[in-house]
């Protein structure tokens, strides 16, 4: 009963419209982003910010970007970590070679570069669907995964192979302790977030739809199928992009191409796919999941008093991990968000059961 | 040219063994319509069974003989891939049935890490060394033509046998057999099939056994040449431009295919890599098939890919 | 408020279009032109080419042969942007919507080619995009008022019933504000009440927008009473051209289609 729309009536359009349109979910997220912004910092451990809330951040990021061009678009793609390794090392290159660089300069153009690669690669999927497209998107990764090994310049001839990134700082303020990244990551995913939401929502949002439930209709309505697939390439790898050059600035400082293999695609694959397809909010359920569920996994032997040999640990780890993607798609393939909003449903009502 | 020989004869027989991989996808896809990413994890899990079943079994029934050791390994193993196969058709492929495409991809990738999991859970995760006898000694051919003769790996000659063999027996058991048919009927029109009778259930059973048959012998090849270790699974990735490039619904393709790409591998290798910094074989597969998809989806012997509108 | 315009010059003329799918004669030399403001029915047995006929309109389908020309204009083949930038609009005869969005989303799909901000404005959304979104979305809430489907508007397409479903897609067509209305067995499937509702529909958009429309359709009670005029086709070939009556009396329609009574 407290979930209740009665009495929320809406007089214009743009009310209708929103992005929370029931009061009680907009009280609701202006508390979580209260306790986002300004309780979590001074009350987490800097284990809890460093290890799981910055990597969830970023990850829910990459999987935003990623949901738009699997879920929205309905594009399969395989290859995400080339295209945040793309975003990582053109990041790292205009922040090395350009004296001054602004920090935001050059994660967008990190973000920007990823988008051109993203956009070529998006090319094949004008002439193939399915299984082909994902079959190309692993040409684009290990190809990347081969260029940044190999080619000097993009490490800047570093003999080691890997590249750091040190001194963060905006107009003065220096990203040093964990809480610092913490809050640098959380609004630049807030605002990343907002910009995916609102451009779902938007006509490229209902082109991209369209062109995922059914094209043909979609270019007899006068939707260019190509503008379409290839925006969503587009806006998927900007997003990709920044989110892997947070990822080696931020959380990882030093890095090398390992950092996003083939393992990274897969992982955010599963993420969009348990959270949910077509689902902003899903991106955030899945990445969650996905960083919390080996962290479990890897203490509950423990939680329950008896030990576990970490081989075993991480072999259990993949086994759940398997077994849940498969649970998924079975029995609610529409993921987390799914799950919510059906709670949702469930709570408005509530007490009532029908 | 003596080098350029040996270069290509290493790459045919490269190319053989991820033609044994390919010819699992094949098989799955051209009997149920399912791309089978697990196919990599299910080398690796049949792999797993074989080495160390060949080991317990001695402990098991006191015996010495190598052969005895093997022989059982082999059916035992051979049930364990049954066994997964069954699981696999009642608790994922039978409840997705009705989905598309895309979902039955990703529950794959389920699998693979299930199996992966699984696999080493039972079995282990050290390397483990697979002997059923085959040749470990190169040989020299041509010795009269070329100084010092071309470098030929027996072994690798013994996996092209064994492989052809596979695929003969493959090709005879589609076309000969009721069970064949069966399976193909099933590959067109799963309703069409269900309609006349045939048991849809009992026959996926049987094309992931079937399957799992193909995965066995690839991993007991690979095994005994590479050792069984856990990157036995990433081959599978290398097998799917084999799969893109001889078309998904041919098992001649996946062979073809596979020797292909095999000799591409290692003649772009020797004679590109350099120029390009060098280990150009992670890609080199994979921008073949990207090429293909391009300009020939359907592969070289594939049916052609008709979108209905 | 209707005004009944007169009918007015040669809007859409199809010329000489043949149509082959490898050895099977879709369409062959068909030819006959449709006036601004009519109702021009397409009628024939199953398998005669209508919704072919339709497709090639639409660019869907690319005839070998012929010419199509729309106000004036000639193609020899049509872009399906070009022609809905043009103005013309269309529903299928299998409903072509899109299962995954809501009621007012698919018709918003419709105005896609009159909404213009680029997609930094989308994404800021705050200003033009608003506007833009709150101007379309008021247009599309006429449509649904005509239409009487307010209580839906947020259900997901998959979910409604059939006979509501037709209703969106013409819903969707009509966002479009199209000049002339392609109609693919608008009441195939409905009940009579439904398909007196559809005809009013119809008639109300020829009447109040002057939308031209044409239309295939089975039941022969339908298209007589609201077409001016009527195309038969009967495998790919054109047996009779002119208004209701004079179709009804020809004596190759009657063999081909309508029959006699015994």
């Amino acid at each position: 009963m407290l979930y209740r729309e009665n009495g929320q009536f809406k007089t214009s359009y743009r009310a209708d419209q929103q992005i929370f349109p029931i009061r009680q979910d907009r009280v609701v997220i202006v508390a979580f982003l209260a306790l986002a912004f300004v309780v979590i910092p001074g009350l987490a451990s800097e284990y809890m910010l460093r290890a799981i809330l910055v990597p969830f951040l970023i990850l829910s990021l990459a999987a935003i970007g990623l949901n738009i061009l699997v879920g929205y678009c309905g594009q399969i793609s395989l290859g995400t970590g080339a295209f945040m390794a793309i975003g990582a090392y053109a990041a790292y290159n205009f922040n090395v070679r350009i004296e001054g660089m602004p920090l935001l300069l050059s994660l967008v153009m990190g973000g920007v570069c990823s988008t051109a690669v993203g956009v070529l690669f998006g090319i094949p999927s004008l002439r193939i669907k399915g299984l082909y497209l994902a079959v190309a998107t692993l040409a684009a990764q290990f190809f990347t995964d081969w260029a940044f090994l190999r080619i000097k310049w993009f490490t800047n001839d570093s003999s080691s192979g890997s590249v750091n990134v040190s001194g963060l700082q905006i107009l003065g303020w220096h990203i040093d302790t964990p809480a610092d990244k913490y809050l640098f990551c959380l609004g630049l995913v807030c605002v990343c977030a907002l910009m995916a939401k609102n451009l779902v929502r938007g006509h490229i949002g209902r082109e991209w739809m369209a062109m995922r439930d059914m094209d043909v209709a979609a270019a007899v309505i006068g939707i260019r199928p190509v503008y379409a697939k290839l925006s969503a390439f587009a806006v998927s790898s900007f997003f990709v992009g920044i989110a892997g050059a947070l990822w080696g600035f931020v959380h990882l400082g030093s890095w090398e191409p390992a950092a996003f293999s083939i393992d990274r695609s897969f992982q955010l694959l599963f993420m969009v796919i348990i959270g949910g397809l077509g689902s902003i909010m899903g991106s955030f359920f899945g990445a969650a999941f996905i960083i919390v569920l080996p962290i479990v996994l890897d203490n509950l032997p423990y939680w329950f008093g008896i030990p576990v040999d970490t081989a075993l640990a991480s072999h259990l780890t993949n086994m759940v991990f398997g077994a849940l993607i498969v649970f998924f798609l079975v029995v609610e393939p529409h993921g987390l968000a799914r799950l919510w909003s059906t709670a949702k449903e469930k709570l408005r009502l509530w007490p009532f059961p029908h | 040219m003596g080098f350029f020989l040996e270069t290509f004869f290493g790459g045919l027989m490269a190319g053989m063994l991820y033609s044994l991989i390919a010819l699992g996808f094949v098989l799955i896809f051209k009997a149920s319509g399912v791309f089978n990413f697990a196919q990599g994890a299910m080398v690796l899990f049949a792999a797993l069974a074989m080495a160390r079943f060949a080991e317990w079994v001695p402990h098991w029934l006191g015996t010495d003989s190598k052969l005895l050791a093997n022989g059982i390994a082999f059916v035992l193993a051979m049930a364990c891939m049954v066994a997964v196969a069954w699981l696999i058709e009642r608790l994922c492929l039978s409840k997705l049935v009705n989905q598309e495409p895309i979902a039955l991809l990703m529950a794959t990738l389920g699998i693979t890490y299930f199996l992966d999991g699984f696999g080493q859970m039972l079995f282990g995760s050290d390397i483990y060394k697979i002997d059923v006898g085959l040749p470990k000694d190169p040989m020299f051919l041509f010795e009269q033509t070329f100084p010092g003769g071309v470098l030929i790996s027996q072994e690798d000659l013994a996996a092209a046998v064994i492989a052809a063999a596979l695929v003969a027996v493959l090709a005879l058991f589609f076309q000969k057999t009721s069970t064949g048919r069966a399976l193909r009927a099933v590959a067109d029109d799963h309703q069409a099939a269900q309609s006349i009778g045939i048991p849809l259930s009992r026959i996926w059973v049987i094309v992931w056994s079937v399957a799992g048959f193909a995965a066995l012998v690839a991993g007991i090849i690979w095994g005994s040449k590479l050792g069984v270790q856990f990157s036995l699974s990433q081959v599978a990735l290398k097998a799917l431009p084999v799969v893109i490039l001889g078309g998904l619904t041919s098992v001649p393709g996946a062979i073809i295919g596979g020797l292909i790409i095999g000799v591409g591998e290692k003649l772009s290798e020797v004679y590109l890599g350099p120029s390009l910094g060098g280990g150009i074989e992670i890609w080199f597969a994979y921008v073949m098939a990207l090429l293909f998809l391009l300009f020939r989806p359907q592969g070289l012997f594939g049916e052609k890919i008709i979108d209905r509108v | 408020m209707s005004v009944h315009r007169p009918i007015g010059e040669v809007i859409l003329d199809v010329q000489n279009i043949s149509l082959r799918f490898g050895g099977v004669k879709a369409l062959t030399d068909i030819s006959f032109n449709v006036r601004e403001h009519e109702v021009r029915a397409i009628i024939g047995p199953n398998g005669a080419g209508k919704s072919s006929m339709l497709n090639c309109i639409n660019g869907v389908y690319v005839p070998q042969d012929g010419k199509i020309s729309f106000r004036g204009q000639t193609f020899s083949h049509m872009n399906s942007r070009q022609v809905a930038e043009m103005g013309v609009a269309r529903t299928f005869q299998n409903l072509a919507l899109f299962k995954g969005m809501s009621v007012v989303d698919n018709l918003m799909t419709g105005r896609n080619l009159k909404m213009k901000t680029n997609i930094f404005q989308q994404a800021i959304r705050w200003g033009a995009a608003e506007r833009e979104e709150t101007a379309n979305r008021a247009f599309v809430e006429h449509i649904i008022d005509f239409l009487e489907i307010q209580a839906h508007r947020k259900t997901p397409v998959g979910r409604l019933p059939y006979g509501l479903q037709k209703r969106v897609d013409l819903g969707r067509a009509l966002a479009m504000e199209p000049s002339v209305l392609l109609l693919d067995e608008p009441m195939a499937g409905m009940n009579v009440e439904e398909k007196q509702d559809m005809c009013r529909f119809i008639l109300d958009v020829n009447d109040e927008f002057g939308t031209t429309i044409v239309l295939i359709e089975h039941d022969m009670g339908v298209v007589m009473d609201i077409s001016d005029r009527v195309v038969v086709l009967d495998y790919g070939k054109k047996i009779g051209d002119g208004t209701p009556d004079e179709v009804r009396a020809n004596p190759d329609v009657i063999s081909a289609y309508l029959g006699t009574s015994h």
